[in-house]
């Protein structure tokens, strides 16, 4: 054993703080047991009652329309804020960008409410949902993106433009191909984001359109059933296949060191 | 007609004036260098002929037209950076494969233009690597063919041997002077390493504070400098503080502080009650024992001070009777006599009257 072999115990100790709790959700969600209490045996059963949950299917498909449409648009958005941040110095750009990712949850989404219905006079549904989403994923996108370009060697952009590339050509070829592992992290902490937003969902999604979280929070008020151990089991797997992904796509933009 | 005109350029950033009136042309085919010590708009003047920044007044041309409207990328201008600026996702070929590209030349051109300019820099096998995995001398070399691959009118060089150690900077600078050659491109070249810009370019200006304080041959900026900056600035000088007492056409008698009459060569502007200094360089100084026979007018006793053997020379600080200082070169050619004088040894030191050089204050 090394010498630091004493380091192993707490070690452990967070690990299983960390995974503990997600591996009884997923184990549990496999027992065939209405009460989630001890393990009775295995069964698929809540996954195939899940399949015939109209409302959880609606609140399923919801939760991805919106979370890809977010992730997709806050990711646009927030690079572009992301390389304004770092190219020009405006006064006040960056501070207009981060304050809706310092700002508390319930303080964004209770104004976003009072903003969607006393000044845009909106209904309430997708659209007010999706908005709210993109709304606080573009400052984690931006952020991202400019730490990036903040390592990064100002005269490789100079160069592109040196060398003949028109600033779109630029941002095409060079830019764009360095920072995609930020983007990428960008998206994919938006998909995240959104996917499990539940404070600003429920100040913003009114009456008729239900998420994932919302879903799964009108059924724990009544008991925490194994169907929604699967429902959070499926949600993980969408998540980690995600991250795999990510990280399959990102290796070749990460030789992008200068 | 010159191939760069910069006609009264000037560049303010804040309050500071970084470039100051400068005027200068540079001819086709030469190599031509911008010297100075840092924050002296150097760099400033090159990001300003390659289109990164513009000047607040004045204009550049290049072949008689006027850039200003001119971006970065319709300049026929190439720039090879400090920090070589290779794009770090592409392979070496793809690098430079790149102006090509932007120029919309067909495959078969570029692959054949790619292949001969790895060749000028000697790195044919190199063209599927990628930049991480080059040295800094591979690097810089990949950033020169990548710049030079589209022949451009001109190319500028942003201190490019700033990040070689000192073996691989002069073997650098050779391959550099004969690629210069051989392409027949202009080089604009900034530093602030005088032994480099004297190795590789056939015209200097030496700048000061946003202005050019002197633009010259190698030789003539090193045997005639304008000033006291220029003569401090490239190569070592020493500076005898001297009045002129007597102004000819044949030469000029100096007053030397407490040493005394000097006899010194004709210079244009000096007139008699003048104030300046008189500028010899080490190796116009003979140093000789002091009892040797020797036939020149300016010469002193004094005692060694201190000595630093190079190898090739021995550089002497000899301290005058008035306690002035002098430094006085010495080759060690002879093998077996590579040094001379010991530290306190009385010695003479004596010039001739026509080496050193007035400048006036």
């Amino acid at each position: 054993m090394n010498r630091s072999g004493w380091l192993w115990a707490p070690s452990l100790a967070v690990y299983a703080f960390l995974y503990v709790p997600l591996a009884i959700v997923v184990l549990f969600s496999f027992n065939d047991s209405r009460l989630s209490a001890e393990w009775v045996g295995f069964t698929l059963d809540w996954y195939r009652k899940l399949a015939t949950d109209d409302a959880m299917l609606a609140a399923a498909r919801n939760s991805l329309l919106i979370a890809l449409t977010a992730a997709l648009i806050a990711t646009v958005l927030g690079t572009m804020a992301g390389i304004a941040m770092h190219r020009y110095r405006i006064r006040g750009l960056t501070f207009l960008v981060l304050t809706p990712v310092a700002m508390p949850e319930i303080l964004l989404g209770v104004s976003l409410l009072v903003f969607f219905i006393q000044v845009l006079n909106l209904t309430l549904g997708l659209v007010s949902v999706l908005v709210a989403h993109i709304t606080f994923c573009i400052g984690f996108v931006a952020i991202i993106v400019r730490a990036r370009l903040a390592g990064m060697d100002e005269s490789i952009f100079e160069a592109a433009r040196d060398l003949g590339a028109t600033p779109w050509q630029s941002f095409r070829l060079v830019t764009l191909p360095l920072i995609m592992p930020a983007v990428t992290a960008g998206a994919l902490m938006s998909f995240t984001l959104s996917i499990d937003d539940f404070v600003i969902t429920f100040f913003t999604a009114g009456v008729g359109v239900s998420t994932l979280p919302l879903q799964i929070f009108t059924m724990i008020k009544v008991a925490v059933t194994p169907e929604v151990n699967a429902v959070s089991t499926l949600l993980m797997l969408v998540t980690l296949t995600l991250i795999v992904l990510a990280s399959r796509v990102a290796p070749d933009a990460l030789k992008g060191r200068t | 007609m010159p191939l760069l005109e910069i006609r009264n350029v000037t560049r303010r950033f804040g309050t500071l004036t970084a470039i100051d009136r400068v005027t200068l042309s540079i001819e086709a085919g030469e190599f031509f260098t911008l010297l100075g010590p840092s924050g002296c708009g150097k760099t400033t003047l090159l990001r300003m002929i390659a289109g990164f920044d513009a000047p607040d007044a004045g204009s550049i041309f290049l072949d008689g037209r006027d850039l200003a409207d001119k971006p970065p990328e319709q300049r026929p201008v190439h720039t090879v950076f400090q920090s070589y600026a290779l794009f770090p996702h592409m392979s070496v070929a793809r690098n430079v494969a790149f102006p090509l590209q932007m120029a919309k030349k067909p495959p078969e051109e570029i692959a054949a233009k790619v292949k001969q300019a790895l060749a000028e820099v000697h790195l044919e096998d190199k063209g599927a690597s990628y930049p991480h995995e080059l040295s800094g001398g591979q690097k810089q070399r990949v950033a020169l063919a990548r710049a030079l691959v589209t022949r451009p009118r001109m190319l500028l060089l942003d201190e490019p041997l700033g990040a070689l150690d000192a073996k691989l900077r002069e073997q650098m600078e050779i391959e550099l002077i004969s690629l210069q050659r051989d392409v027949g491109i202009t080089f604009v070249f900034v530093t602030h390493a005088q032994p480099e810009a004297l190795a590789l370019s056939h015209r200097i200006a030496v700048m000061r504070d946003g202005r050019v304080e002197q633009m010259d041959t190698p030789s003539r900026l090193y045997g005639f400098p304008a000033n006291r900056f220029v003569a401090d600035f490239i190569g070592n000088c020493n500076m005898l503080p001297a009045t002129v007492s007597e102004a000819t056409p044949h030469g000029l008698r100096l007053a030397v502080g407490a040493l005394g009459e000097v006899a010194a060569p004709p210079a244009e502007r000096a007139r008699a009650g003048q104030a300046g200094v008189l500028a010899l360089r080490p190796e116009q100084v003979h140093i000789v024992a002091a009892n040797a026979a020797h036939e020149l007018k300016n010469h002193f006793a004094g005692r060694v001070r201190d000595f630093l053997y190079i190898g090739d020379v021995t550089t002497y600080v000899v301290e005058l009777e008035n306690g002035t200082r002098i430094e006085a070169l010495l080759a060690n050619s002879a093998p077996g006599r590579a040094r001379f004088f010991e530290v306190d040894e009385p010695v003479k030191v004596a010039w001739r009257h026509d080496a050193g050089i007035f400048l006036l204050d």
